[in-house]
């Protein structure tokens, strides 16, 4: 096992996980590749995404517009802001063909809005390119458990 | 299946909860008014329960719900559609767990009873024990009444009310028109996002035709679109309108231009589409037929409210659930072309994914304000819900009763029929 990859790798996401808890979305965006996508699919069997029905498939433009109505203050359901901890943990490195690494990972978020406490747990799978000595996210795809059941209103980025 | 036994016993009278212009608030909160209602509406009428996309070959099927009673829709060997309720005739469990699926039979999980796609009782394990006290052909899965139309599927528990048809009367020509967006290729429901909220399922059937929200609820998906779009939605102040198509129908026309999708193919095509234009163009589409997906990939110009429980709405159906009084479960169903091109049905999903759903750029901000009517709602239990929006401006119609884009006729036109039906 490549025990220094997978450290990488973890406090990569950890810092990814920490920019979402504590809004720093402009620094979020700046951890994607121009291509890279942001996926929370629907059906857990599926794995053609891009013609499948998803609850998010952002490209680079629709992350911007995502990030825009969380914080632009015109959205009833983001203000007040929901408030969020996630705990990310179990990486395993899945692939690496030393350029493209595959890590998947369980994240639990527990959010509290408006005197509600949810939670959420989901598989993320991660394909991270290695960049300037760190990595970029080029897709990243967040099984949630209870996908294929109802949900409620998410207002944040998972 | 006409003998359900009437478990509701209203101390009001529901007639006069509902004025012309008004509505009482115990329609929101009251759990007796909500009982009935599963009684006198959901268990009395015509209830959309697929579409025939749904379940395309023998053996498909879905699981939903009529009210609160679980049913099976599924397509038979002889490719009749049957929705059969989900209780088995031994001891009542359910006999199918999953969502969708394919099957040959319907096994009992508890005591392996086995049914046939049209409900027909097949096998019981260990008949002896019986003798001759059973008689396979007394029970068969409850089959409803089912009747389609325009690929949409309803059921009834009731066998002695009006044919499908006559039921949706004035509406079947705008169901007609929403297929149009399958631009010739039929329609086809591919997925849908699911997701309840804490509120009454009339204040869910109301929003359908309220176009008085849009711009204050939708502002930050309003932020989110390009120009032409912004205009296209800016349709409150707009020559649209609502009208009143009897039985509780009603049809929220916000873009007139994009009531019929056949009409004006030689019209330039909007710069938003130009991208997916040139792609169909690279993939070997004529012009005619380029020209009639990108006018139709957008869906219509329109919303049609069906009674109680299903709306065409622009470009996908929504479906509500009642759960209890206070919850109400919302299906949104993708449309895509049966067959047509990938690059036009990528389109459309991320089109579906933009507005609707739990992570969409509206729905959440709707089931927020429904979240809110709930709650105040609460408060001052002797008032009432207004909806007198347009009325001065309402005027006869062809088919019932006609005012501006942004009136209440919709609101209005399903609480007569919720009064209608719970008077009954």
């Amino acid at each position: 096992m490549n025990l220094q990859l997978l450290q990488e790798v973890t406090a990569f996401i950890w810092q990814e996980g920490d920019m979402l808890d504590h809004g720093e979305y402009d620094t979020w965006l700046g951890q994607w590749t121009e291509k890279g996508t942001y996926i929370i699919p629907i059906d857990p069997k599926q794995s053609d995404y891009e013609n499948t029905l998803n609850y998010a498939y952002d490209d680079h433009h629709m992350r911007g517009l995502r990030v825009q109505r969380l914080i632009g203050g015109e959205s009833i359901s983001t203000s007040p802001q929901p408030r969020t901890v996630r705990t990310l943990s179990r990486f395993r490195v899945l692939s690496d063909d030393g350029v493209n690494v595959t890590v998947r990972c369980a994240q639990n978020v527990r959010e509290f809005r408006k005197e509600s406490l949810k939670h959420y747990s989901a598989d993320l799978t991660y394909t991270l390119v290695r960049a300037a000595g760190s990595f970029k996210i080029h897709r990243k795809v967040i099984s949630l458990i209870n996908s294929n059941d109802t949900l409620a209103g998410i207002g944040y980025i998972l | 299946m006409s003998n359900l036994i009437p478990a509701v016993n209203l101390t009001v009278d529901p007639a006069a909860l509902v004025q012309h212009d008004r509505v009482h608030t115990s329609l929101y909160t009251d759990p007796a008014l909500f009982d009935a209602e599963l009684q006198k509406i959901f268990h009395s009428t015509w209830v959309w329960v697929a579409h025939e996309s749904e379940v395309p070959d023998a053996g498909s099927y879905k699981t939903t719900f009529i009210g609160k009673q679980p049913v099976i829709v599924v397509r038979d060997r002889k490719k009749a559609i049957n929705v059969l309720l989900n209780r088995c005739r031994h001891r009542g469990a359910t006999v199918c767990e999953h969502k969708k699926g394919k099957t040959n039979s319907f096994v009992c999980p508890y005591h392996g009873w086995g049914y046939a796609l049209d409900g027909s009782l097949r096998g019981i394990p260990h008949p002896e024990s019986y003798g001759d006290c059973i008689d396979k052909a007394e029970l068969p899965l409850v089959s409803l009444r089912t009747e389609s139309y325009a690929g949409m599927v309803f059921a009834t528990f009731k066998d002695d009310i009006e044919p499908l048809e006559d039921f949706l009367g004035a509406a079947r020509k705008w169901m007609d028109l929403f297929m149009k967006q399958g631009a010739g290729y039929g329609i086809k429901v591919p997925g849908e996002h699911r997701f309840r909220f804490p509120g009454n399922w009339k204040i869910q059937l109301e929003n359908t035709t309220d176009a008085y929200h849009f711009p204050l609820v939708h502002k930050s998906f309003l932020s989110s679109v390009d120009e032409q779009t912004l205009e296209l939605f800016d349709f409150v102040k707009g020559p649209g309108y609502v009208e009143d198509l009897g039985n509780g129908h009603s049809v929220m026309v916000m873009i007139p231009e994009l009531v019929d999708l056949e009409a004006d193919l030689d019209k330039p095509i909007p710069e938003r589409f130009e991208a997916l234009a040139a792609e169909l163009r690279d993939e070997g589409i004529d012009e005619p037929q380029v020209r009639r997906i990108v006018r139709a990939v957008g869906g219509s110009g329109f919303n049609l409210n069906l009674f109680p429980n299903v709306a065409c709405s622009m470009a996908f159906f929504r479906v509500l659930q009642p759960i209890s009084v206070t919850e109400t479960e919302i299906h949104h169903s993708v449309i895509t072309m049966d067959g047509g091109p990938a690059a036009a049905n990528r389109y459309r999903l991320r089109l579906h994914e933009h507005f609707q759903g739990p992570m969409g750029f509206g729905t959440p901000d709707d089931s927020e304000a429904w979240e809110r009517v709930q709650k105040g709602a609460r408060a001052g239990e002797d008032l009432w819900i207004m909806l007198n929006r347009g009325l001065p401006g309402e005027t006869p119609s062809a088919d019932g009763l006609v005012s501006d884009v942004s009136a209440e006729t919709g609101m209005r036109a399903a609480y007569q029929q919720w009064k209608k039906m719970m008077s009954a």
